[in-house]
């Protein structure tokens, strides 16, 4: 991807000084790669690249060493243990947490999650944080001048259920700029933190909204490699989720790792 | 039944209103006994502070129990090991918590460690040895197969004043080792490679 014949990346974060162009023919390159990889047999990836240049504010962060294996010891086959005492159900509704109604189009989230061998993952905590409708984040570094909605604060928290289910209410969050190059706007998407019953299952993801025009430009979405693995990051609108006269309903799914430890069923009244 | 796991995605910037919660970082009270500072910086590759950054640790009590109770959000008096530190615009994180056990006998004891920051695509896992016992850490499978200075990036150095410092370089000279677990399908190309 480096070509001498252009000018150098610039390492200082959020300089906003490539042009999408640039950008844009810098993911091509990656895929097209990676496509002739994969058609040499080469291994399928199902996540993102650590170091993808397009994503600019990766450059002097993304480890340059290979990640190290380790055989996972006790510690990091367990999670921490959350449960209805730490947050309030009222947590999973985003449209009530200021006492009146947010702007924008209502919307309701729901999904399992389950783990690598398809186990639903139980009682285990998910936070949930997302721009308004404006696109627009309640903190102090975000000075994307959209309005503040006095009425959202874009942040929930609830536990998965006896199945490994979740649902939370919200609004669409709407697309913002932001200082990667010239011109860059995220695509419409809501923050997931989620842990497993390992440690090493841990990770934080975003839900994208289907049909977003702003897919193929946007470097944080386009470091995974591979259409399908990008694919799983997508909700679906799900007619059946849907409120009468109140919400629209979309459906994601969230797969962790498999858990390397042995799984027994709860017993009666554990969490 | 093998399903195809959910790629991870940056943690971006604001997550500022959602993630770190009321005392996240104090894992015991002041002046609870055995409490011990753990307290570090996590630097670029320039090694430039990383102000937007998140560190959560992990870890088993001092008799080296993994404590599986409720309420790890809350800061009630219970142990549970686990917490959460943003780090502050000098790039610097600390907790204050208690040292682990080794969770089997004659093993070293670790925090398992985790860093969120915007420029990483993916989190990041580690852990942060305890020094001290020489004899555990020689010994210890992970350490041992890595090169001396690779292997000191994961072992805590003790301060004078009794606390603990873990320094995390995402990138540069003595760079953190970090790691990847078997069927950490959440992995790109990185996390391929042996």
């Amino acid at each position: 991807m480096s070509d001498d014949d252009v000018a150098p990346i610039s390492t200082e974060l959020d300089t906003a000084s490539d042009s999408q162009e640039r950008i844009s023919s810098e993911i091509e390159a990656g895929h097209a790669a990676y496509a002739d990889g994969r058609a040499r047999g080469e291994v399928e990836e199902l996540g993102p690249r650590k170091d993808f240049p397009p994503y600019r504010s990766s450059l002097l962060r993304h480890p340059t060493k290979d990640l190290r294996h380790a055989d996972p010891e006790t510690i990091e086959l367990f999670s921490p243990v959350f449960g209805e005492r730490d947050i309030s159900p009222l947590e999973a509704d985003l449209t009530i947490q200021r006492g009146g109604e947010p702007i924008g189009e209502r919307i309701v989230v729901r999904g399992r999650v389950l783990d690598g061998g398809g186990r639903p993952v139980r009682h285990q905590l998910i936070e949930v944080w997302q721009a308004n409708a404006g696109g627009r984040y309640v903190h102090k570094r975000d000075q994307h001048p959209a309005p503040i909605d006095p009425n959202f604060t874009g942040v929930g928290r609830l536990l998965t259920d006896d199945d490994g289910r979740y649902q939370f209410q919200s609004i669409k969050p709407g697309p913002y700029p932001w200082k990667n190059h010239f011109n860059a706007w995220r695509p419409a998407h809501i923050h997931f933190s989620l842990f497993g019953t390992d440690f090493t299952q841990r990770i934080v993801t975003q839900m994208y909204f289907p049909g977003d025009p702003l897919f193929p430009l946007d470097p944080i979405y386009q470091s995974i490699h591979d259409p399908r693995a990008r694919e799983r990051l997508i909700a679906t609108y799900d007619h059946d989720v849907s409120r009468h006269e109140w919400a629209t309903g979309y459906r994601w799914d969230i797969v962790l790792t498999g858990s390397r430890r042995t799984w027994t069923e709860p017993e009666e009244g554990e969490h | 039944m093998t399903l195809a796991p959910t790629p991870g995605q940056t943690v971006g910037p604001f997550f500022g209103f959602a993630l770190p919660f009321a005392r996240g970082h104090e894992l015991v009270d002041p002046g609870a006994p055995g409490a011990v500072r753990v307290h570090g910086t996590v630097t670029d590759g320039h090694g430039q502070p990383v102000p937007d950054a998140l560190v959560e640790l992990w870890q088993a009590d001092p008799a080296g129990h993994v404590v599986q109770r409720h309420g790890s959000l809350l800061r009630d008096g219970t142990f549970t090991g686990w917490g959460r530190a943003e780090t502050d615009r000098a790039g610097g994180y600390w907790f204050r918590t208690v040292e682990p056990g080794p969770t089997e006998p004659g093993r070293a004891a670790f925090l398992a460690v985790t860093v969120f920051a915007r420029g990483l695509q993916n989190r990041l896992f580690t852990r942060a040895y305890l020094p001290g016992d020489d004899a555990a850490l020689a010994a210890d499978p992970l350490l041992s197969a890595l090169p001396a200075g690779d292997a000191a990036t994961l072992v805590m150095d003790r301060e004078p004043d009794g606390s603990l410092r873990f320094d995390i370089r995402l990138q540069g000279e003595r760079e953190t080792v970090f790691l990847t677990y078997d069927g950490d399908g959440h992995a790109g190309r990185d996390g391929v490679s042996a």
